[in-house]
């Protein structure tokens, strides 16, 4: 036990360890408000709202302040709430205040900081200029109007995901968030995963919205509207929508989504027992041929573009597989080829980068994509939201037949370690209860970024590593490089922590991230069926709409479209 | 007009700093010499073989105002509007320069790329004031007649060359 104090506004609080007077402080029950800080990246220290004052009348920011035992801090005198009123006004003199109509209404920092300190009026001039948007993309919209410079989202790109997509430009009043030369973020080397808008804190940068489109479907009589929801959704809406934070919540999605006007309603993790199913022979096939190891996985479009724009020379390696969406995607467009009414399909996603997934060539026939429309989590509870529905008070309903079959394989998807536990149930000879636990508990759990397991295979162990986080991913194609680690089979994940991180779902802290996840291996449990092969709705699958056509159906080349 | 760059240029300021990634200022700063501005190939060159992202490398670029995006003229003329060559009437300089080649505050260089006019805050030869530079020499003593006497000098001199 430590026995160093620090005094936070004449309260003692131990020093356990924290980094930063900042964790400190909060740790001792004070809100101090902040823009720029976020645990999970460096500490830059731009924003300056969480200010304390020492006994001597000086200033300094919380969180690049290491503590020391014997300070005195005070965090609420009239000096500090000036100057946060100041900042705030100061930030609020050049920006859109037309809070009504924008995205991030009701869920921006700016909003709830300038509300929580009483900004009733703004001293100055308005400068804010039009909106100059950046709507390039299939995943983000960029606004620099709404932006604060708080380079949370800069950070997020470099360190983070290790793409560095965009950076500040210029300087001084000039400053802004921009990609280099200005080009559209499309044509830059964004990857889509869309982590700048989870953490930016302000409408800047926002995950474009599909709902539209939806409602539109929806009240077409002429449209058969199939939607697909992926695994981490289910254990995403819980806390925005008066339920648990991480609770399953299938069934009540099934009857929002069955009032709200679709016609099927289906779980992607069926669509995840055939990538299961695919990738395992795929794995085999190539372990048996000792060619293209190890093989990565593909079932993150994030990393798909990242490795198309950093690393296509490992193109070879990942997975012909397409993503469970795109794979039940065209299983369920097949399945309605000869409906007499024009078939939609939507997928409710996590994920900023599966509406890139949608949109790509690969993923069309005859100019008409597998799946139509991708919203997020988050386009689903504004949907549920504008319908009136009361969440908490519906029934649960299950999912459509015929494919209302899934494994617990396929739900564990959404989360990082999800797809190779998935995979090794699979691969796996044994297929007793016993040695399911020990599956999980091999190193395949858990929320950490880089994770290493090894499954014995016939005479010899194979080496699997599953990563989350780009950064993580690029680290370790470096250690592979070099001859420092060397493995058979890779998981990874753009977002850090897998989908149910991922930049789709409402915005929640670590403890969420981490009750999503148990969320997850949660609804595994309450799964009869625990492995794919086991699926009868996969089994029957290959026996007849899948023959004869599964590469045609299943599988991607990325490479050919690959200059 | 744009710039294609030579790599083997490129390569050779990289190795002058050992491909060290926390030289980019320095080595933006030495292709600059090159081209006299930092043409659009070098950002994706610099960035493939240093491992820094293109976005840094233009941040970096954009943050300090002796880099140029935009190529520049043979003929350089920083027209110095530091206090003692401001007081010195410098402004009457720069307003003949810049109406005998037809550019302004923001359009710095002239379409044939011969000449460049940009204002410098103090070129430290204030007894000489109001002074300009032309590529880096310094002329003091000036006047706008002497300023346009220079550039038909100039223009007589490349037409020479």
């Amino acid at each position: 036990m430590s026995r160093d104090f620090v005094m936070v506004d004449n309260i003692p609080v131990a020093i356990e360890g924290e980094k930063n007077l900042l964790s400190l402080i909060r740790k001792a029950g004070i809100e101090l408000p902040t823009f720029c800080y976020h645990s999970e990246l460096s500490v830059y220290g731009a924003c300056r709202m969480c200010m304390v004052e020492n006994k001597w009348g000086g200033m300094e920011a919380a969180c690049s302040t290491p503590p020391k035992a014997g300070m005195v801090i005070y965090t609420n005198t009239p000096k500090l709430r000036r100057y946060r009123k100041m900042i705030l006004e100061l930030l609020l003199s050049n920006h859109c205040r037309d809070c009504t109509t924008c995205e991030k209404n009701g869920e921006c920092k700016l909003q709830e900081l300038a509300e929580r300190f009483g900004i009733k009026r703004v001293r100055f001039q308005n400068t804010a200029e039009q909106p100059k948007l950046d709507d390039s993309s299939p995943c983000i919209v960029r606004d620099t109007n709404k932006c604060i410079l708080c380079g949370d989202c800069v950070r997020m790109c470099n360190e983070v995901q290790n793409v560095g997509a965009i950076d500040f430009m210029s300087r001084g009043a000039k400053m802004t968030v921009s990609t280099a030369f200005h080009i559209p973020i499309a044509e830059s080397n964004c990857v889509g995963c869309g982590q700048c808008a989870a953490v930016c804190p302000t409408g800047a940068i926002v995950v474009k919205k599909e709902t539209e489109n939806i409602w539109a479907a929806f009240n077409d009589k002429k449209t058969k509207v199939v939607v697909q929801i992926a695994p981490a959704v289910r254990v995403g809406l819980g806390g925005k929508l008066g339920q648990k934070a991480g609770e399953d919540l299938m069934g009540k999605i099934v009857a929002a989504l069955k009032r709200m006007g679709a016609d099927e309603v289906y779980d992607t993790a069926t669509g995840a027992d055939l990538t299961v199913m695919e990738e395992a022979n795929e794995f085999l096939e190539r372990l048996e041929s000792g060619e293209d190891l190890p093989l990565f996985t593909s079932c993150c479009p994030a990393w798909i573009q990242y490795a198309e724009k950093k690393h296509p020379e490992l193109l070879p390696n990942i997975s012909t597989c397409r993503s469970p969406m795109e794979m039940f995607g065209s299983v369920l467009k097949e399945e309605n080829k000869h409906s007499r009414r024009r078939t939609v399909v939507v997928a409710v996603m996590p994920c900023t980068a599966k509406k890139f997934e949608a949109a790509r060539d690969e993923f069309k026939e005859d100019g008409v994509p597998y799946v139509d429309y991708v919203i997020t989590t988050q386009e689903l509870i504004q949907m549920i939201k504008e319908s009136g529905i009361y969440f908490s008070e519906l029934e649960s309903e299950a999912i459509d037949m015929p494919f209302s079959g899934k494994s617990g394989a396929g739900v564990i998807f959404g989360v990082t370690g999800g797809v190779t536990e998935a995979v090794i149930r699979r691969l796996a000879e044994d297929k007793s209860n016993a040695e399911l636990r020990s599956i999980a508990f091999n190193g395949v759990r858990g929320m950490q970024g880089v994770k290493e397991t090894t499954v014995p295979y016939g005479e010899r162990e194979l080496k699997i590593a599953m990563v989350s986080g780009l950064k993580n991913a690029e680290d370790l194609i470096q250690r592979m490089k070099s001859g420092e680690a060397q493995y058979d089979f890779v998981e990874v994940m753009a977002c850090p922590g897998g989908c149910v991180c991922g930049a789709g779902q409402p915005i929640t802290d670590a403890e969420g991230k981490k009750k999503r996840g148990a969320g997850l291996y949660a609804a595994d449990k309450m799964c009869s069926i625990k492995r794919s092969e086991e699926n009868p709705v996969v089994m029957s699958l290959y026996s007849d709409l899948l023959k004869g056509k599964v590469h045609k159906l299943l599988h991607v080349d990325y490479q050919k479209g690959n200059r | 007009m744009e710039t294609v760059c030579d790599a083997v240029q490129l390569d050779r300021i990289l190795e002058k700093y050992q491909y060290d990634p926390g030289s980019i200022i320095a080595i933006l700063q030495d292709t600059q010499e090159v081209y006299h501005y930092l043409p659009r190939c070098v950002f994706p060159y610099f960035s493939g073989k240093l491992g820094i992202s293109e976005a840094r490398i233009f941040s970096i670029a954009t943050f300090y105002e002796n880099f140029s995006l935009e190529p520049k003229g043979k003929y350089v003329i920083k027209v110095c509007d530091g206090t003692a060559c401001h007081v010195r009437k410098s402004t009457a300089i720069l307003d003949r320069l810049r109406s005998e080649l037809g550019l302004s505050s923001s359009k710095k260089t002239t379409d044939d790329l011969l000449f460049t006019v940009e204002t410098v805050s103090c070129l430290g030869a204030c007894g000489l004031a109001p002074t300009l530079t032309v590529n880096d020499k310094v002329m003091g003593m000036m006047s706008p007649e002497k300023a346009a006497e220079l550039l038909k000098e100039l223009k007589e001199e490349n037409a020479d060359a």
